[in-house]
């Protein structure tokens, strides 16, 4: 199931050459018009692309199907990530890079500069050390705990059940959510006034102020964001499972293995690899987590849910006084951990290039 | 009997007439996937029926599982449709009156038959007389009353034509990639691909200079371009072109084809099964988009529906009733995309983790 495309491609001789997109066997009005005007736009773009071969060869053509996606590639990826630097190393309220002054590497000193590490209090920029330790927690703790739940799920979701279709959808569908979305329903449900203060009333406790409380916001900022992505690496996770040969468990059994004995020395083992990529790209994923906490808390109370894009985003262009400086130093920092975290991926991708993308 | 119960709980497998009855451990995966159905689906359903609430039904707590809404009554002499009662009268019988004002803790309540004899009820002794009724103008007015069409309209603008744009230049380049040999390919493949872990979000300050520039701050182009040549787009189609034989282009080459036309005749048809499972992709990240819009997109009539829902729920008094309404609204698109093409996403995710 996994590395393999949906489906095979169809082989076709060059002789059936009229074939578009739309399908061959669409005989509908709908699939014939679409078909025909997919024919018109890509002719009309023909008159252009044939000429430019005549001009360049067959060879360069390459080239020009490569230039629109480069283009776009190097003007909003690849420009910007040379430009972050300069940025970061520049100062001022000003967004025009020839108004901004040099200041070599002042941004990060500002950033970097505390008298007690341990404390953000002590820090010159205790908002970007209070939005460094809560990304911390916030990171071990969702990825442990999604991890773990999706493997649950996963090995659930495995087993011989009936309507699995049915069962891996559900698990599946909060994954499709917009995360303004997903706030919305979590804040409706979480607010003073919510069915979730009603059942701890009707059971007998005192309502909680669940988002105005810090301790009670960031949990329940880790269980959501839990809550939303965990389809996700629960689809992945069992994508590995059903990849293990079921030779191996009916070997097992042969020889008399529990169920606990082949999970720790069948499954755990073979599921090793998919696990790890499960490990990365939710790392990943965590450490660049916004929208979801950003609509839900607003990095609040206080300061206790800010993560790290929201400081970016914030010291950048949620202010009246934008700090462009700052806030490209910051994810200049944000990029290097991920980084980090991508060399850690490659070195353990290579054993299960298939789940890479 | 006991062969609807050996029905209820027969297991896939067990034609080989093994075991036939449910394990502890089949009652417990199935313990747990029912526990999963009411986590994963309950919030959503709680914000369905929500959003069908009138806004006096929904500050009630503790709050009512039903949309409920207060029945009322004609009563002649009164202008206004009068909102209905039980009420518990001193002499202990129980009758069905209409409520003309409150003062303090007391009602003033009219016999709807008797209508000139005025009632003197405390108010515990009464309770509202209700009955299930959908607030479906929570939704018209989303419409009429807001800008909610415009934000529509702009979030179906930038989906569309976000997805189209990235089909195409993200094609013609897995095309290059993959069907021609030429110095740089590597090159190029390598850098794009090098790419795939960059988010937006490391560098959100240079690109909005760029967009800046170009002059497209508040304009929907600021948000579709930026994100079309998605590095996971070209290396999906790439891969997927690579199984496409080479020898179909040499014939192709061979009946005069020109090489645009190998590219929209041949490949591209083959390669629909890559192409749709993008597009399902592309899709879901740009209607889910929120980020980025959110930091191009300042003025209220360039909104898309993630921003505009974000505004609502962000003014000092919240609407709840729109914006319970509106985020249904907004999910009901990818459900129902999902529920069409439900299998075609999944293994088109669990076939090449990808995500946005």
């Amino acid at each position: 199931m996994a590395g393999r495309p949906t489906a095979m491609p169809r082989t076709r001789g060059p002789g059936d050459r009229g074939a578009s997109a739309v399908g061959t066997q669409s005989r509908s009005l709908l699939g014939r018009g679409l078909q025909g005007l997919y024919a018109l736009l890509m002719n009309a773009v023909g008159l252009v692309m044939e000429p430019i071969q005549r001009l360049v060869g067959i060879r360069r053509m390459a080239w020009v199907f490569l230039v629109p996606n480069l283009l776009v590639f190097g003007i909003f990826i690849l420009f910007p990530m040379v430009l972050n630097l300069y940025y970061a190393t520049t100062a001022g309220p000003r967004l025009y890079p020839q108004d901004r002054p040099y200041v070599g590497s002042a941004n990060f000193e500002r950033l970097f500069t505390c008298t007690d590490y341990t404390n953000p209090n002590t820090c010159l920029e205790d908002r970007f050390w209070r939005a460094a330790r809560n990304t911390g927690v916030f990171v071990l703790f969702q990825v442990g705990g999604m991890v773990v739940i999706s493997l649950v799920t996963a090995l659930a979701l495995n087993r011989k059940i009936v309507a699995r279709g049915f069962f891996r959808s559900v698990f599946f569908y909060p994954v499709l959510l917009s995360p303004v979305v997903v706030a919305l329903i979590w804040k409706w449900i979480l607010q003073r006034e919510g069915v979730l203060n009603a059942i701890l009333v009707s059971l007998g406790s005192d309502p909680i102020n669940f988002l105005l409380d810090g301790r009670w916001a960031m949990t329940w900022v880790i269980l959501v964001s839990i809550w939303a992505n965990m389809g996700f690496y629960t689809l992945i996770l069992l994508a590995g499972l059903q990849s293990i040969p079921v030779e191996l468990y009916d070997a097992g059994a042969i020889d008399g293995t529990s169920g606990v004995q082949s999970f720790r020395h069948i499954t755990l083992p073979l599921l090793m690899p998919t696990m790890m990529v499960v490990l990365v790209l939710s790392l990943i994923r965590a450490v660049q987590m916004f929208d979801e906490v950003f609509v839900l808390t607003g990095g609040g109370p206080g300061s206790a849910t800010l993560l790290m894009v929201q400081y970016i985003y914030q010291t950048g262009f949620g202010t009246q006084n934008p700090r462009f400086g700052i806030a490209a130093a910051a994810s200049v920092s944000l990029g290097a951990v991920l980084l980090v975290v991508t060399l850690i991926q490659l070195r353990v991708g290579r054993g299960s290039e298939r789940h890479l993308a | 009997m006991t062969t609807v119960a050996r029905f209820l709980t027969r297991r896939r497998g067990d034609q080989r007439g093994r075991r036939s009855r449910l394990s502890a451990t089949d009652v417990l995966t199935y313990a747990y996937l029912a526990a999963g159905v009411l986590v994963m689906f309950g919030p959503v359903a709680w914000l369905v029926l929500s959003s069908f609430k009138t806004p006096a039904n929904l500050i009630e707590f503790p709050p009512t599982l039903l949309p409920l809404a207060q029945e009322t009554v004609v009563v002649p002499g009164y202008a206004q449709p009068l909102p209905l009662y039980d009420v518990v009268l001193e002499d202990g019988t129980t009758a069905r009156l209409a409520q003309v004002r409150r003062v303090g803790l007391m009602a003033q309540m009219v016999d709807p038959a008797a209508p000139d004899e005025i009632i003197q009820v405390h108010i515990d002794q009464r309770s509202a007389v209700r009955h299930v009724r959908l607030a479906v103008e929570n939704y018209t007015q989303s419409f009429t009353r807001f800008n909610f069409a415009r934000y529509l309209r702009n979030s179906v603008v930038v989906t569309v034509g976000a997805t189209l744009i990235t089909l195409v230049i993200n094609s013609m380049a897995a095309f290059a990639l993959s069907k021609y040999r030429f110095r740089g390919r590597n090159v190029v493949f390598l850098i794009i691909i090098s790419t795939l872990m960059i988010p937006i979000s490391v560098i959100l300050v240079p690109v909005y200079l760029v967009i800046n520039q170009v002059g497209w701050v508040n304009n929907l182009w600021g948000v579709i371009i930026p994100g079309a040549a998605t590095p996971t787009g070209v290396f999906l189609l790439r891969q997927y072109m690579l199984t496409i034989p080479d020898e179909l282009l040499d014939s192709g080459r061979i009946d005069g084809a020109s090489e645009w036309r190998l590219y929209w005749q041949i490949v591209l048809p083959l390669a629909a099964p890559a192409l749709a499972v993008l597009a399902i992709f592309s899709v879901m990240w740009r209607w889910n988009d929120f980020l980025w819009p959110l930091i191009v997109l300042t003025r209220s009539e360039f909104f898309t529906l993630q921003v505009g829902l974000n505004a609502f729920q962000g003014e000092l008094q919240v609407q709840w009733h729109f914006v319970l309404a509106m985020t249904v609204l907004t999910l009901l698109p990818i459900t129902l995309v999902f529920s069409f093409l439900q299998r075609f996403i999944t293994t088109g995710i669990a076939s090449t983790g990808v995500k946005g």
